[in-house]
């Protein structure tokens, strides 16, 4: 084989996305597996990942870990491109807007719940808008927002919790010399 | 257990609750707003059998209808909507009074104008009194 004239060096920024993504592609097949009540419900419990690397590495490490997930969680699971694709990146995109607003909020009150549960309503906001635009052009799936609201105050408290508790198991210890303290 | 919870609540900032509760009232709203049975979101109004006007309740409006004894009219308000007067001897549709639910009807047999509410889920296809 001819050596490759492009050499790509990672950057340790780099792996630590990668490592991040892939943990949270990890969840995301992972809850794929779980059955659900409701079409459109999920936990969305690869958001902890994202709420944990927007709390320690800022928005924009937060941005690729999230639409990597998107991305590659939908190849895995076979929905590349098909409309479940589009309301995921949907919902991501908007999340990430509404996080990246959100986490200029004053750190003494708004924790990551209060992220999680703002985020878990943009993302149902821009999926039920992409829905009502492209997928079903009639009103009825206004109906559902009730059961969506609910599931995203439920999910998002959830996934916020578990984020701030992640966040406080690593804080501590990891903080401060974290960037060098990063196995490879 | 208490511990437990009490571990979690630990988590929790002033203002992470008052996001929490808020969403809660989102909920809350959006199911007395969109989950209420029968509200009417349009009215037709016919008169000789021909529909004449089609219109939402979105606004406040009049509706003046042609028949064969007079001129019928009928008052649209957000969410309602009444014959407010008609030239027919008996006044049943007028007495009527407002409209409120998808499905309601008010004939004005007499001046053939008829007043009738539509709506997505509409509890009854037809109400009468």
């Amino acid at each position: 084989m001819t050596p490759s004239t492009i050499e790509l060096v990672p950057t340790r920024e780099d792996r630590r996305i990668a490592r991040h993504a892939a943990a949270a592609i990890v969840l995301t097949v992972a809850e794929a597996a779980i059955p659900l009540p409701l079409p459109g419900i999920k936990p969305g419990l690869a958001n902890i990942v994202t709420l944990v690397v927007l709390a320690r590495w800022g928005w924009r490490e937060a941005v690729w870990v999230s639409l990597l997930r998107v991305l590659a969680g939908s190849l895995l699971l076979g929905q590349f491109l098909a409309p479940g694709f589009f309301l995921s990146l949907s919902g991501a995109l908007a999340s990430l807007l509404v996080l990246g607003l959100a986490m200029h909020l004053p750190r003494r009150w708004f924790g990551p719940v209060s992220h999680s549960i703002l985020a878990a309503f943009a993302h149902i906001g821009a999926q039920l808008l992409v829905a009502r635009l492209w997928l079903v052009p009639h009103d009825g799936v206004f109906y559902l927002l009730p059961v969506f609201a609910l599931a995203a105050v439920v999910f998002g408290l959830a996934n916020g919790l578990v984020a701030a508790r992640l966040l406080r198991e690593l804080s501590p210890a990891a903080a401060p010399q974290g960037r060098g303290a990063e196995p490879h | 257990m208490r511990r437990f919870l009490a571990q979690w609540c630990g988590l929790l900032r002033a203002g992470d609750v008052f996001v929490a509760l808020a969403g809660l009232l989102v909920c809350v709203y959006a199911l007395l707003s969109l989950w209420r049975g029968g509200a009417p979101d349009g009215a037709v109004v016919r008169a000789g059998g021909k529909v004449v006007a089609e219109v939402d309740l979105a606004r406040e409006r009049f509706i003046e209808v042609p028949g064969p004894l007079g001129v019928t009219i009928i008052e649209i308000q957000p969410g309602r909507a009444r014959v407010a007067s008609d030239p027919g001897p008996r006044q049943y549709c007028v007495r009527q009074g407002w409209l409120t639910q998808a499905g309601a009807v008010a004939i004005c047999a007499p001046n053939q104008v008829s007043l009738s509410l539509t709506g997505r889920a509409a509890d009854y296809d037809s109400l009468n009194y």
